[in-house]
């Protein structure tokens, strides 16, 4: 009886309220178009990984782990394997961005701190239009005036820093000014070189976003605590855009390990494990396909999509490590980078 | 950079003091005579003693040795003209000035140089007419300039970007839309597979259209396929700017639309994409800048020919990065001239795409052009739907 009555006080627990709105018809049909566009796009996105996979997958289960470390790429005799071209382009895109980040980050700083206002505009403009130039102009330029012009800085290196080991080159002779320049050419630095002319632009315009938008109130602040312009630079905009300047850099990093045409154009292939980057000759893996797509066979193009597989992966690694990067940074809320 | 009449509504009644306007920055720092003292001083100082050295101390030569010593000594010299006058703090501060200065004037000055070497070596072929109304059919590679041109590559790149643009825009505002307006566990996860397909190497995209639709479906080579294989590297590229311009629509705006009563599609329809219209063109416009000046998927579908091709589903058609790829591998002059000229017309395509997208995207989103803002000041004419 008790127990009844209690039961019979005892107000029900509060739940929400289940809100139903009928959105209608056209909001339903709006939903599911969107719903299905962004499925296809998923879908599309989905069949080109896939794709990719299943059809490496055939050469994969073929060379096993040795796909890692072989250097010659000869897939029909079985012999084939990653390890020379992926050093290769891990290679030129060290030297791109060792080359593209100190500049990059200069022109950021001069454009957002040093340039007067007025002059502002127009750099900002010029270095974005530079970084949608295409990248056969890039190869150009480098096959036609960076590869007979750079031979000098890269014997002059080659001669004073030629015992740090990654600088030597086989078979050049620094005593005999008429020794034969063609053992610099066509080799990972001037590659790497064209490839940093490429991703410098690129990674300026992330870093220029970044620095401007460092607080104008600490800026301020530091100032009136008597900082110079450089002493202010130090202690507030570059801590602010540290996020930005990381992920920018990985961005161009992206860019540079992908990039072909320009690559192509001035390297000659070779399927060694090339360390010395002033030496000619270097490989990458995109060159590689390029050049061995055409007369490849169904296995070979198996073999070619694996090496295709694996520089995506490397990308998507070192893109989702940038984006997380600028994410988790105090200037990256509002950056799209 | 069109600049919106100040609209009277907004202006302060005479008499009051205006409100304060957003947080701006002060310029700081004043030139004064002796810091230009110092830096002439420097620079002659330096070239001086890098004379001596090279010239009567030191067995060293060579142009770059010279620039790489003098610029070396031009920054201690620098340091010790203004450590004269100034304290550690502002001598640090002037060298890391000229530093940055030297670093954005190096970058900029090859920039400019990559470009401006190209259009040199392509003026030759440039002043020929017939460089851009006839194809490469009939000229061999030792003819002469006037004979030829590149009419082939540029109807090819036309079609190409034209098709992709056709297939990859409805596709991608779509699902940008719907990765803002439709939220969930589903939107999240396109956006991440999106996100991870801007990271595709384009020559990867070109390698698989040229697995599935040239090997595996029997089609042959032709613009078809390079157009296939523009959108798949596109497609992620224009949704991931969509989707950023979308998300930057203001909610208040959005909120007040649907405190009017109105439905999903009509706030998409009515309010958040006439908001962000500049923003779209402008992503559209840059996707577009990166299709059109994309060699390597191109070169894996589209095959090569000199002949001009109008029809993009048979047969080979060359687009412009593609024919000044194929163009300078001859020893000729004559076609690396061409080659030069090829590439320079496809760069002024891109600076034309680049200035139309600043035009376009100069605005922020809600801002109106002169049209808009005409339109808008015009009695509302009655509409006839609900």
């Amino acid at each position: 009886m008790t127990t009844e009555t209690t039961e019979f006080l005892a107000p029900p627990p509060d739940t929400p309220r289940r809100l139903h709105a009928d959105p209608g018809l056209p909001d339903r049909v709006f939903r599911t178009v969107a719903r299905t566009g962004g499925g296809l796009v998923l879908a599309v996105m989905l069949l080109v990984g896939g794709f990719l996979l299943h059809r490496a997958w055939q050469a994969l289960d073929r060379a096993g782990p040795s796909f890692l470390t072989t250097e010659s790429w000869e897939p029909d005799a079985g012999r084939f394997g990653i390890a020379a071209v992926l050093l290769g382009t891990v290679l030129i895109a060290l030297v791109a961005i060792t080359v593209a980040v100190p500049l990059a980050t200069g022109a950021a700083l001069y454009i957002s701190e040093y340039a007067p206002p007025r002059l502002r505009r127009t750099l900002i403009s010029t270095v974005d239009l530079m970084a949608a130039v295409p990248s056969v102009v890039y190869g150009l330029w480098g096959v036609f005036w960076l590869e007979e012009s750079i031979l000098p800085i890269a014997r002059w290196i080659a001669t004073y820093l030629g015992w740090i080991p990654f600088l030597r080159v086989d078979g050049a002779d620094p005593d005999d000014p008429l020794a034969p320049p063609t053992v610099y050419t066509s080799s990972t630095f001037v590659a790497g070189l064209v490839v940093a002319m490429m991703v410098a632009p690129i990674i300026c315009s992330i870093m220029r976003e970044v620095f401007s938008q460092a607080p104008a109130g600490e800026r301020e602040g530091a100032h009136a605590l008597g900082a110079t312009r450089w002493g202010m630079i130090r202690s507030v905009v570059l801590p602010f855009g540290k996020g930005g300047m990381i992920g920018g850099t990985m961005l161009g990093l992206g860019r540079a390990l992908g990039e072909t045409i320009a690559v192509y154009m001035v390297i000659s292939q070779v399927f060694t494990l090339q360390w010395h980057v002033l030496q000619t000759g270097t490989s990458s893996v995109s060159s590689l396909i390029a050049l061995r797509y055409g007369e490849a066979t169904p296995f070979g193009m198996s073999a070619l999509m694996a090496a295709g597989f694996a520089l995506f992966v490397m990308t998507l690694i070192v893109n989702f490590a940038a984006s997380s990067i600028v994410a988790r940074s105090r200037s990256g809320a509002a950056s799209d980078a | 950079m069109t600049i919106a009449p100040e609209r009277p509504a907004l202006r302060p009644p005479a008499g009051q003091a205006p409100a304060p306007g957003p947080e701006r920055r002060r310029a700081t720092g004043t030139l004064r005579a002796s810091d230009v003292y110092a830096v002439l001083g420097a620079a002659a100082a330096a070239l001086a003693l890098t004379w001596l050295l090279f010239a009567r101390l030191l067995p060293f030569s060579g142009a770059v040795g010279f620039v790489l010593v003098a610029y070396a000594l031009f920054l201690g010299l620098y340091a010790l003209l203004v450590s004269f006058d100034e304290d550690g703090p502002a001598v640090r501060d002037r060298i890391a000035g000229v530093v940055v200065r030297t670093l954005g004037l190096v970058l900029l000055a090859v920039l400019v140089f990559v470009v401006a070497f190209t259009l040199w070596e392509g003026r030759e072929a440039l002043v020929h007419l017939n460089f851009f109304t006839e194809d490469m059919s009939l000229a061999g590679p030792l003819e002469p300039l006037d004979v030829g041109g590149i009419l082939h590559a540029v109807v090819g790149t036309l079609e190409q970007v034209g098709i992709a643009l056709a297939l990859t825009v409805p596709a991608g505002i779509v699902c940008a839309v719907f990765l803002t307006e439709v939220p969930g566990p589903f939107a999240r996860l396109v956006r991440t597979v999106v996100e991870a397909m801007t990271a595709l190497p384009s020559i990867v995209a070109g390698l698989f259209v040229y697995a599935t639709v040239i090997l595996s479906l029997g089609m042959e080579r032709s613009g078809l396929a390079a157009s296939l294989a523009l959108s798949v590297m596109m497609l992620p590229i224009i949704i991931r700017a969509a989707d950023v311009v979308i998300r930057l629509v203001p909610g208040t705006l959005r909120e007040a639309s649907y405190a009017m009563g109105s439905s999903r599609w009509r706030t998409v329809w009515h309010v958040v994409l006439p908001t962000a219209r500049s923003g779209l063109t402008t992503a559209v416009i840059l996707g577009t800048a990166r299709g059109v000046g994309e060699t390597s998927p191109v070169l894996l579908t589209a095959g090569f020919t000199a002949e001009l091709n109008a029809l993009p589903t048979s047969g080979a058609q060359v687009s412009l990065p593609l024919a000044t790829f194929e163009l300078v591998k001859s020893p000729e002059p004559n076609m690396i001239a061409r080659g030069f000229g090829t590439a320079a017309v496809l760069m002024l395509l891109v600076l034309l795409l680049f200035v139309l997208a600043r035009i376009v995207g100069g605005r922020g989103p809600g801002q109106l052009t002169k049209r808009q803002e005409r339109r808008r000041s015009a009695p509302v004419p009655p509409r006839s739907t609900p």
